[in-house]
């Protein structure tokens, strides 16, 4: 069974590439893009993921002067969308928005993931990054980040922590805090971060880590408090509240990073003319503006080329791997 | 009462606002257009054809058409993507009513007499029962959001996974009260649908259940492809069937009257009025609350009827109570989207999305910071619903005179029409391919007497009541108790054992054996 599965498998790989060195040929000549772009979104329409890549395909398709449609492939937490992007014709037609789980954490967490991070696609640029925040239920009895420290390694057995799902940045850092405070609280799964933030609201769990966007308002409404920006500095649109750093936890780092990847094999030139268009973007007064209301930490200059986001890949993987595989 | 009336008018101002529209061509001279009213149009529109095509979902649709809004300013982009949403409630009866394919969750139920109806040429009267049904409901639960949504919100918070276990328990029970064959083929029905509900991921591990490593099952089956495949394409199989051929020019004979009769309105007005309650309620719980709704409220009626053996043989109540609860949950299933800024569901969650990409991400202070996004909305939902009445009632002389079309005519382009839509759900080949299958099974099924609602359910309510038990015993360490313990989930367990009971009594096993003999006459 499984060698015929394979076999097939192998066939439909030929086929696909056979098609792809046809479509190929007609435009070698001219200089890329000569057509409409594609780009894979693995998540739905209006997420986090999806917002950061229209904000910025919107100012690339000016700029390469191509129209970029975005295709929201949903399904086991992105990774079926990787994979497809993974096996799609190198020819710059068809990129990918990935992330922090996509493209790094799914390597220990799907022991049979159809492609890897590093070895199925070729890094083209850093978009933005997603601040992490410890949050926790309103009437908490922590005070600040070092009283729930203290508080969970004390209550351990009691504690419950709330996730939207497995393979979701919330679970995945959340068991980066857990490895770093070397704790098992029970962690409880929820489907997606509105029904994990309802159950943190209502007072059923008693803390979870989030992305910044979706918890700011529930933060200043006062349904729920917030210990720290897992980031090196603090956020504009959460001024007070303090970095891991600041509040004596400075392991924890973690941000959901988003960026553009093109299938392996895809031409250098292709790749250095994509990153271009989003490190122009990246500049645009506009792109800037509505990225920093989500509460978005657009990457500097240095960080932005194909090199550092192969760099970052190659860190994140190695840093979620341990922390995420005992979880299997 | 003078606040929320000062709130209504400013909602009904951003409804009613004219923008001044300067076309270049018109050399200076600009023309007053009301934009809001017009994405309301839009959205109903859009809408009601969703819910008209089988397979063509809302989350589907509303995620399709998310990135057309983004050009859009909020207020408008929210009030067109809400039309769509109960848009698509008023027109997912449609097809249960005429074709027995339920398009939404919510309408699986409504085919059950809705479908009978048709067959006895009363199709015109069940659509538009199903189009003032949802009217009335639609009125009301809109009144029930601008008067007492706040304070309602704090029910979708008293909802803990306990209580969520202890609802969906119910919920299952109601499918067996609703069976109108024998209980023990209706439970073999729902315990199947539970376990195709398994199939997909485990919530706690991420590990891979029952998907036999195909990547497409990899998050589990999906409603439209075992809804179609059960109740299209099984149908449509039996049609073809020897025999079938009969039925079918029955269907297209006898038709009478487009609307309802005096009895009719009569016999329906306490099923709508009923089914708006019960259908009120339960929207505000995030998650399932729209099936248990349209579920409950046909058992409701079938329970307060001097004549139950009527239902699932084309009682007009069994369309109405239904089809007003769906609709009255669609609408107050925003509660918490409005006063807390949590998606209660999928649509919603996309809707939040919307609101993001504009820079606002709602919160529990929603209501304050945007007064006119939130009334705006509120309001553009009773005109909403006041258009779609309008645009349905005269639809349903177009829709029964489709029924005549002849069935060879008729059967292929459901069947593409399906496919289209199973397809476009997830731009998967697979589930087109699993859709083919279930129809084979759904085929299987009828031939012996199963019913596939109750398996429908089974597999709609399976993986909340798996979650939600699972949480539970999580946050109680695996202590039991906790389902009795929690008052709220004690009631809700108690009136199921109630129901239980109620259904397996020897009196009424007797009653159903009778309705079962009579409905093989």
């Amino acid at each position: 069974m499984n060698w015929s599965g394979r076999s097939l498998a192998g066939g439909c790989f030929a086929v696909i590439a056979a098609l792809g060195a046809w479509s190929g040929q007609g435009h070698a000549q001219q200089a890329y893009p000569t057509r409409n772009i594609t780009m894979i979104v693995p998540f739905a329409a209006g997420g986090p993921t999806d917002v950061i890549a229209r904000i910025v395909t919107g100012h690339m398709a000016q700029t390469l002067g191509q129209t970029i449609i975005i295709e929201n492939v949903v399904g086991a937490g992105g990774t079926t969308a990787s994979a497809r992007a993974a096996r799609a014709t190198p020819d710059g037609y068809t990129l990918i928005t990935g992330h922090m789980g996509t493209h790094a954490a799914s390597v220990p967490l799907y022991p049979n993931l159809a492609y890897h991070p590093e070895k199925s696609f070729e890094p083209v640029a850093l978009l933005a990054g997603t601040p992490i925040l410890i949050l926790a239920r309103k009437d908490f009895p922590a005070k600040d980040l070092k009283e729930f420290i203290a508080y969970v390694k004390a209550n351990e057995s009691k504690v419950n922590a709330a996730h939207a799902g497995v393979g979701s940045v919330s679970h995945v850092s959340c068991q980066l805090l857990e490895s770093i405070l070397k704790i098992k609280p029970v962690s409880v799964p929820f489907n997606g971060t509105g029904p994990a933030m309802n159950a943190l609201v209502a007072g059923q769990v008693d803390y979870m880590c989030d992305q910044i966007v979706n918890a700011v308002p529930q933060i200043n409404g006062g349904t729920i408090k917030a210990y720290a920006v897992a980031t090196p500095e603090r956020n504009p649109s959460l001024p007070d509240v303090p970095t891991t750093k600041e509040a004596g936890l400075p392991e924890f780092q973690a941000q959901a990073w988003n960026a553009i990847f093109a299938p392996k094999g895809t031409p250098k030139e292709i790749i250095e003319k994509v990153n271009a268009a989003a490190a122009k973007a990246l500049n645009d007064e506009n792109v800037k503006k509505r990225l920093l209301e989500l509460g978005s930490v657009i990457p500097a200059p240095a960080d932005r080329t194909p090199e550092a986001l192969g760099t970052l890949v190659k860190s994140e993987v190695a840093k979620w791997t341990p922390v995420l595989k005992p979880a299997n | 009462m003078g606040d929320v009336l000062s709130n209504l008018a400013l909602g009904f101002g951003v409804v009613f606002n004219f923008v001044q529209w300067a076309p270049p061509f018109l050399g200076g001279m600009s023309i007053p257009i009301p934009v809001n009213i017009l994405l309301c149009l839009i959205g109903a529109l859009v809408g009601t054809l969703v819910g008209v095509l089988p397979g063509i979902g809302t989350i589907a649709t509303v995620a399709m058409l998310l990135p057309i809004t983004f050009g859009l300013p909020p207020v408008g982009a929210l009030i067109m993507l809400a039309g769509i949403y109960y848009g698509a409630q008023y027109g997912g009866s449609t097809t249960s009513i005429l074709v027995n394919i339920p398009g939404e969750a919510g309408s699986v139920v409504t085919a059950l007499d809705g479908f009978q109806m048709a067959k006895q040429g009363r199709a015109g009267p069940a659509l538009a029962i199903a189009a003032i049904g949802s009217f009335f409901a639609g009125c009301v639960a809109t009144v029930l959001i601008a008067l007492l949504g706040a304070p309602l919100t704090k029910i979708a918070l008293a909802f803990g996974p306990a209580e969520y276990f202890s609802l969906m328990v119910l919920g299952l029970i109601f499918a067996v009260v609703l069976a109108k064959g024998s209980v023990l083929k209706a439970i073999a029905m729902i315990v199947l649908g539970l376990l195709l509900s398994m199939v997909g991921s485990d919530i706690e591990t991420g590990a891979s259940r029952m998907a036999f490593n195909i990547p497409e099952l990899a998050d589990g089956l999906g409603f439209a492809t075992v809804a179609m495949g059960l109740f299209g394409f099984a149908e449509i199989i039996r049609n073809l069937d020897t025999g079938g051929e009969s039925d079918r020019q029955l269907v297209q004979q006898k038709v009478t009257g487009l609307m309802p009769t005096k009895d009719d309105l009569k016999a329906a007005a306490p099923a709508v009025g009923r089914g708006t309650v019960l259908g009120s309620i339960l929207g505000i719980l995030p998650g399932g609350g729209a099936v248990i709704a349209s579920f409950a409220a046909y058992t409701l009626e079938k329970k307060v009827s001097r004549t139950p053996q009527r239902f699932g043989r084309g009682a007009i109540e069994g369309v109405a109570a239904p089809e007003s609860a769906n609709n009255a949950a669609a609408q107050t299933s925003f509660i918490p989207l409005l006063t807390l800024g949590i998606p209660p569901n999928a649509v919603m969650a996309l809707m939040v999305g919307a609101m993001t990409i504009h820079g606002i991400v709602p919160g529990p202070q929603v209501m304050q910071k945007q007064p006119e996004l939130v009334w705006g909305m509120i309001a553009s939902m009773w005109v909403g619903n006041l258009m779609l009445l309008v645009i349905n009632l005269p639809l349903v002389g177009i829709w029964v005179r489709l029924l005549r079309v002849p069935y060879r005519l008729m059967f292929p382009s459901i069947v593409v029409f399906c496919s289209i839509g199973i397809y476009s759900v997830n731009n998967a080949p697979v589930d087109v391919i699993l859709a083919g299958v279930f129809g084979l099974v759904g085929y299987w099924l009828i031939k012996h007497d199963f019913e596939p609602a109750p398996l429908l359910l089974g597999m709609v309510l399976g993986p909340l009541m798996e979650e939600n038990l699972r949480r539970a015993l999580l946050i109680s360490r695996g202590d039991w108790s906790v389902f009795l313990t929690r008052p709220l989930s004690a009631v809700l367990l108690a009136i199921a054992a109630f129901l239980l009971v109620l259904a397996v009594l020897p009196t009424l096993r007797a009653k159903r054996d009778e309705v079962f003999v009579e409905s093989e006459n």
